[in-house]
């Protein structure tokens, strides 16, 4: 078993085979920024606290400076840049959450809004579509980033919506 | 017709490319540059006896390190102090480096320059700086006493003592019938912005200009200061803030030491280099506010009006006063609120200790001023047994009162004369929002579920958009496009929008044509800077008299293109028409060709304009004398003085007096900044401004120990509110046009955070029966006020219940 | 605020680990799911020399559940374990607790036997695995051992496994019959590591009359230990009981500590608070257990 500083790693990000060389001690934060230049994903704390960083790993929200770069090797990451999807005709439809984000006036820097909106569309993805949205599942949803600006209230107005748009039967 | 824009809540167009992962923040600029990281003191106060780099200097990947000891010319110098002040008799700052002591933990001593932050913090552990530790000051009650000096050559530790007096107040007191005195506290918090402060530099050998990237609030101030400091021409520096990730006053301040040792190292190395603050730095090198000892002396007569008011304040600034006193004077100025005060006195002395320096975050004074206010307001109320909302509302100033002097000097140096409000309006709007009546029947349905309900409020006055002026220019482009930029700065306010709203409404053409720029030195190189809830009164009337200019003359061209005369013209979508003829009419796109004429078609609208293309009149020249190619207008607003925002807050909370927990479990707030531009923003300032108003009263402090170290300096131990732990806000408005500007507008940004400590504060009392004097209050803190022998007794509230 | 230099090794197999960890020495360290360690190494307040991820290591992803208690895998994750129906039919007090982990992200990476090995006095796991008396398997070069938790927890962030090893399993036993449980923390913030908590266990006889009451409390004290109220409500009918009664002795035996967001008295208060409510809450359970 070799102990290594530095590795190359091979990760498919937004759904593109990537190979980049880092050090081990790499956050994935970093290795997205400043490797991939995926810009998106934004660094809040550096220590698992805020949620800006949020990212899925193989579809689950993670802080990705809680987890090293090397550790996603062989793995799927998904950032805010991967949110949307192409429409086939070199535009991009934006996936509800971000459309929601938009309509209720859910951000106001931006800089905490690609966790928010990575974490809400897995939360929202992963749930039960048949059903409304509960309170209790918005609070569970938002309540682990920090932002600095909206005083949640329009995040959670965006929660709500995005997860109507996601309802069964009502498109997305 | 065009579409109403003015007062609607037009989506923002900054939201697409920040929801995508395209906004561009300083750390996402500048791939491959050098990064800083920088040694800081970990003593509060310690003269440096040496700093030893030797180790450093094997690390693979170390660039360059510099010490004071590399600083030449004016970065030598001590930082400035921006805003002096007669009264600042003693400013202090420090330099960009540490030069002999250090005066708080996180002051940088060494600037290290690496191929990567990893790498460069690796040299930063290998330096050695070694320090002989001195006497440190902590809180403003230890700066009082003096019994150390955090400056050698301040042995009282006061840096200021600020001063206004509109009467004989000890006579007035003495005249009155009742007098009361009370001493309270108010802790430190921080803007705390997601985004840190960051720095990249880009120095052009080719043509030795320097364009620097910065995380600020006032990116023509940083530049002139760059090029001061570096000895540079000022056109031979940028600065660009670009997409910045909040900013809530502490990127006002500047320029912060990594704002010149950046470009510096980036000039010596010929390299672009960079800087990403990190949230440890953030915490202790940044700025904090709200610290303030207040012993507040108040007359007043049978009916609970105020006769005088005395406020003896200790203003604790930190280590240094780069932005002078503007704290203090906020709160000196603006403690006297909605409220008609016969005879005013306010003496603070601004101190020093050795924790980081206070400058002014979101409400910069006026959430202390307002605190002392309003619990002046519930203690009178308690005194003579009256509601407090009864109280408040037979001292406010009348409706019929305006313009209103108040007898002091504001923050900018002009006179306290609110332009307009109406108070009682205020008043009468919250009370029915929050249902202040029915607080005794709420309070008690939560006794029969064992929680202790009750209710506070808070009113305040905020002087917004102070000058000196902001700048707008405005060009139609011969595309139809219509360009817009001013020097003034955004983190996250919507400015692009509000803007854009502005000069659509007044020029007469699609919000989609209209591109906003903000910030950018090398668009428009004069502006103040986004502070004091400023941007829509300042930029947004200077734009919107550039647009007005824009309009003159696009109408001139047109009239004389069209025959007609320029009052029989409008715009409309864009397009010159004669009113009621709408055949005789020409794109604003074409007047602006026209207004530019050309020798060169270097496109098909250029044509247009060349100078055989149609019939000139050859008796004059092509560009009149006084006139100026281009389809473009630059204006300036510059007010006489600041407008007054207004708004009353009111909270319920409900006390688990099992474990003294503390929930806000309604929050109202009636809101009035005089004309709307975009209602959706204005609403989504006052909630952010009211989560961390929350934020301030419940969970924030800056909790330094004796030694001044910062013990939370983390977001697991700061505690900044979740969605968990912000009340739903319900929201009313009041619309009190300022005769101050053309728009009618007053300032939104600060309003939502300013009286959330008073009415949280007064809720809590009004629950538990004790008296609340020191704020942030926790459920451990409260747990010990409520078994405290020694804690007043509150007399049992009447709220809701006629005098 | 980024890490220090260190190695990485990844191995594949358990003894690989160990082999790793062995030539490695004092200075390596495992990691599984990293939360608590990745800011501790980004902060600099740990440098270790080699970091060994277990996270390729098979068969330790596993949550197996017999009637005597539940076996969790050092790389089961607290969301695993918190939705995992199986596991909280035997052992109610796991969902329960995981509930209280950090948010969601953190508990989708953090794992429950990472945290344990952390042995963080505010850690939820730890607590839970004294109260349920249960023990963790620790793999070393010489072969694998069962360590009862008393014998585990040695001070905070300090365990009595030293040298080459790999905690592999965290053992559970089964709740016992008429046995019911409750959990519950105050904290700041939602989310925040407790301010104080509680988890407890009732067990009723046939006539629904107390046999036993424990408690083992989060972020008071320095290890976790568990308390027996028993006295205090003992051979009391679930109506009976006086709870208060319980949360009194409780507090007795307590010896928290104060910090930045509680006082020790603040914190003994809740220690009586929090035993009163579950305590109750967990006998009527074993009443329909």
């Amino acid at each position: 078993m070799s102990v290594s500083t530095e590795r190359t790693i091979s990760v498919t990000v937004n759904g593109v085979s990537r190979e980049t060389t880092v050090p081990v001690r790499r956050l994935l934060s970093d290795a997205l920024r400043h490797d991939l230049q995926l810009t998106g994903t934004h660094v809040g704390c550096e220590h698992g606290v805020c949620g800006a960083c949020t990212v899925l790993v193989d579809g689950t929200p993670v802080r990705s400076c809680l987890v090293l770069a090397v550790q996603v090797d062989g793995k799927a990451v998904t950032t805010v840049e991967g949110l949307a999807r192409d429409d086939g005709r070199g535009g991009e439809v934006l996936h509800p959450v971000q459309e929601a984000f938009r309509e209720c006036h859910a951000l106001q820097c931006g800089f905490c809004t690609p966790g928010f909106l990575m974490t809400m569309a897995a939360g929202l993805e992963a749930r039960d579509r048949t059903t409304d949205i509960t309170e209790d599942e918005v609070d569970e949803i938002v309540g682990g980033n920090l932002c600095r600006c909206t005083g949640y209230a329009n995040i959670k107005k965006a929660c709500r919506h995005a997860a109507g748009l996601m309802k069964d039967g009502d498109g997305a | 017709m065009t579409t109403k824009l003015m007062g609607e809540p037009v989506r923002r167009r900054e939201d697409l490319r920040l929801i995508t992962g395209r906004g561009r923040y300083t750390d996402d600029i500048g791939h491959g540059a050098l990064a800083a990281a920088f040694v800081r003191s970990p003593y509060a106060h310690a003269r440096i006896t040496g700093i030893d780099v030797d180790a450093a200097l094997d690390v693979d990947g170390v660039v360059a390190i510099y010490t004071y000891e590399d600083l030449v010319g004016p970065m030598a110098e001590p930082l400035p102090v921006l805003i002096p002040h007669p009264q600042l008799t003693a400013p202090r700052t420090g330099y960009p480096l540490a030069r002999d002591v250090v005066q708080h933990v996180g002051e940088a001593v060494v600037m290290v320059v690496a191929t990567d932050r990893y790498v460069a913090e690796d040299v930063c552990d290998r330096i050695a700086v070694a320090y002989e530790e001195l006497p440190v000051v902590v809180g403003v009650d230890a700066a009082r006493e003096a019994v150390h000096a955090v400056h050698e050559d301040v042995p009282d530790n006061v840096a200021a003592r600020h001063h206004q007096e509109t009467g004989d107040v000890e006579a007035a007191l003495a005249a009155s019938t009742h007098t009361l005195s009370f001493t309270q506290y108010i802790e430190r918090s921080a803007c705390m912005p997601m985004e840190g402060k960051g720095v990249h530099a880009v120095w052009n050998r080719d043509d030795s200009s320097l364009r620097v990237h910065t995380s600020t609030q006032a990116s023509t101030s940083v530049r002139a200061a760059i090029a001061a400091k570096l000895q540079l021409s000022l056109e031979k520096v940028e600065v660009v803030a670009p997409d910045v990730g909040g900013g809530f006053g502490v990127k006002i301040v500047h320029p912060w030491p990594e704002e010149l040792l950046v470009p510096m190292a980036a000039i010596a190395l010929g390299q672009p280099v960079h800087w990403a603050e990190d949230r440890r730095e953030h915490f202790i090198s940044s700025a904090h506010e709200r610290q303030q000892r207040q012993e507040i002396t108040v007359g007043y007569d049978d009916g609970g009006r105020v006769t005088a008011l005395d406020v003896r304040g200790w203003h604790d600034n930190g280590a240094y006063t780069p932005y002078g006193i503007i704290v203090p004077i906020v709160t000196a100025t603006q403690l006297v609120g909605p409220y008609a005060i016969p005879v005013y006195r306010v003496r603070i002395d601004s101190v020093y200790t050795n924790t980081v320096i206070v400058t002014p975050y979101r409400g910069a004074g006026r959430p202390q001023g307002c605190y002392a206010m309003e619990r002046t307001m519930d203690r009178i109320a308690q005194d003579l047994g009256l509601d407090r909302a009864e109280v408040r509302r037979r001292n406010l100033i009348g409706k019929d009162e305006f313009p209103y002097d108040h007898h002091l000097t504001f923050q900018d140096g002009r006179p306290v004369i609110y332009d307009s409000g109406d108070y009682e309006g205020l008043l009468d709007k919250l009370i029915a929002l929050v249902g202040w009546d029915r607080a005794e029947e709420r309070r008690a349905e939560a006794a029969s579920r064992g929680k202790q309900l009750g209710i506070g409020m808070a009113m305040y006055v905020e002087g917004t958009g102070p000058g000196p002026y902001e700048g707008g220019h405005v060009q139609v482009l011969g595309s139809g496009k219509v360009l817009v930029s001013t020097g003034l700065t955004s983190q996250g306010q919507g400015h692009e929008t509000a803007f854009a709203q502005i000069v659509a409404h007044e020029l007469g053409v699609p919000i989609e044509d209209v591109e906003v720029t903000t910030g950018d030195t090398r668009r428009f190189g004069y502006a103040v800077g986004t502070f004091a809830s400023r941007a829509a009164v300042m930029s947004g009337n200077a734009i919107a008299l550039a647009a007005r200019g824009v309009r003159a003359k696009a109408l001139r061209i047109a009239a004389e293109v069209l025959e007609a005369d320029v009052d029989d013209l409008e715009i409309d979508e864009g397009v010159v028409q004669v009113k009621g003829t709408p055949g005789t009419a020409i794109p604003l796109r074409t007047v602006a060709v026209l207004s530019n004429p050309l020798r060169y078609a270097f496109d098909e609208a250029a044509r247009q304009a060349t100078q055989f293309a149609g019939p000139g009149d050859d008796s004059k020249p092509p560009v009149a004398v006084g006139d100026a190619p281009g389809l473009e207008h630059v204006d300036y607003y510059s007010p006489i003085r600041s407008t007054f925002a207004s708004g009353a807050h009111a909270a319920v909370v409900e006390i688990d007096p099992t474990t003294w927990e503390i929930e806000v479990v309604d929050y109202a707030v009636v809101h009035d900044c005089g004309n709307i531009v975009n209602p959706m923003i204005v609403e989504g300032q006052v909630h952010g401004g009211v989560a961390q108003g929350v934020g301030g009263a419940l969970y924030e402090r800056m909790a330094y120990d004796a030694d001044g170290q910062l013990q939370n300096a983390s977001f697991m131990d700061f505690l900044m509110p979740y969605a968990s732990e912000v009340p739903d806000v319900v929201i009313d408005h009041q619309e009190t046009p300022s005769p101050l500007n053309p728009l009618g507008l007053k300032g939104a940004g600060e309003a939502g955070v300013i009286p959330g400590t008073a009415c949280i504060a007064s809720a809590i009392e009004d629950a538990v029966g004790r008296r609340i004097a020191a704020m942030p209050i926790s459920p451990t803190e409260l747990y010990d006020l409520v078994r405290s022998p020694d804690a007043e007794r509150v007399p049992a509230a009447t709220t809701g219940v006629p005098a | 605020m980024k890490p220090a230099p260190f190695g990485y090794a990844d191995p594949t197999s358990l003894s690989e680990a160990l082999t790793v960890l062995q030539s490695e020495g004092e200075g390596a360290k495992v990691m599984a799911g990293g939360q608590s360690l990745l800011p501790l190494l980004s902060m600099r307040l740990a440098s270790p020399t080699t970091l060994v991820d277990i996270n390729r290591v098979p068969d330790l992803d596993v949550v197996a559940v017999s009637d005597d208690g539940v076996r969790v895998g050092a790389l089961v994750r607290h969301a695993t374990l918190l939705h995992h129906a199986g596991a909280a039919a035997v052992q109610p007090l796991l969902a329960r607790a995981t509930a209280n982990v950090a948010h969601p992200a953190i508990r989708n990476r953090g794992t429950t036997v990472g945290s344990i090995a952390h042995a963080d006095p505010s850690g939820e796991m730890t607590s839970v695995l004294a109260l349920t008396g249960g023990s963790v398997t620790v793999a070393t070069p010489e072969g694998s051992s069962a360590v009862d938790w008393a014998d585990f927890f040695v001070g905070p962030l300090e365990t009595s496994v030293h040298g080459p090893a790999v905690v592999t399993e965290a053992f559970f036993p089964a709740l016992p019959a008429r046995t019911g449980t409750a959990f519950e923390e105050v904290s700041r913030r939602k989310g925040d590591y407790a301010v104080c908590g509680a988890g407890v266990t009732v067990t009723l006889d046939e006539s629904s009359r107390v046999v036993s009451a424990r408690a083992s409390y989060i972020s008071v004290g320095l290890v976790p230990e568990v308390h027996d109220l028993t006295e205090a409500v003992s051979g009391r009918t679930v109506d009976e009981a006086d709870w208060s009664a319980a949360g009194d002795l409780a507090r007795t035996l307590v010896d928290p500590d104060g910090d930045l967001h509680a006082s020790a008295d603040y914190r003994r208060l809740l220690v009586g608070v929090l035993t009163e409510r579950t305590l109750a809450r967990a006998a009527q359970e074993a009443q329909n257990r």
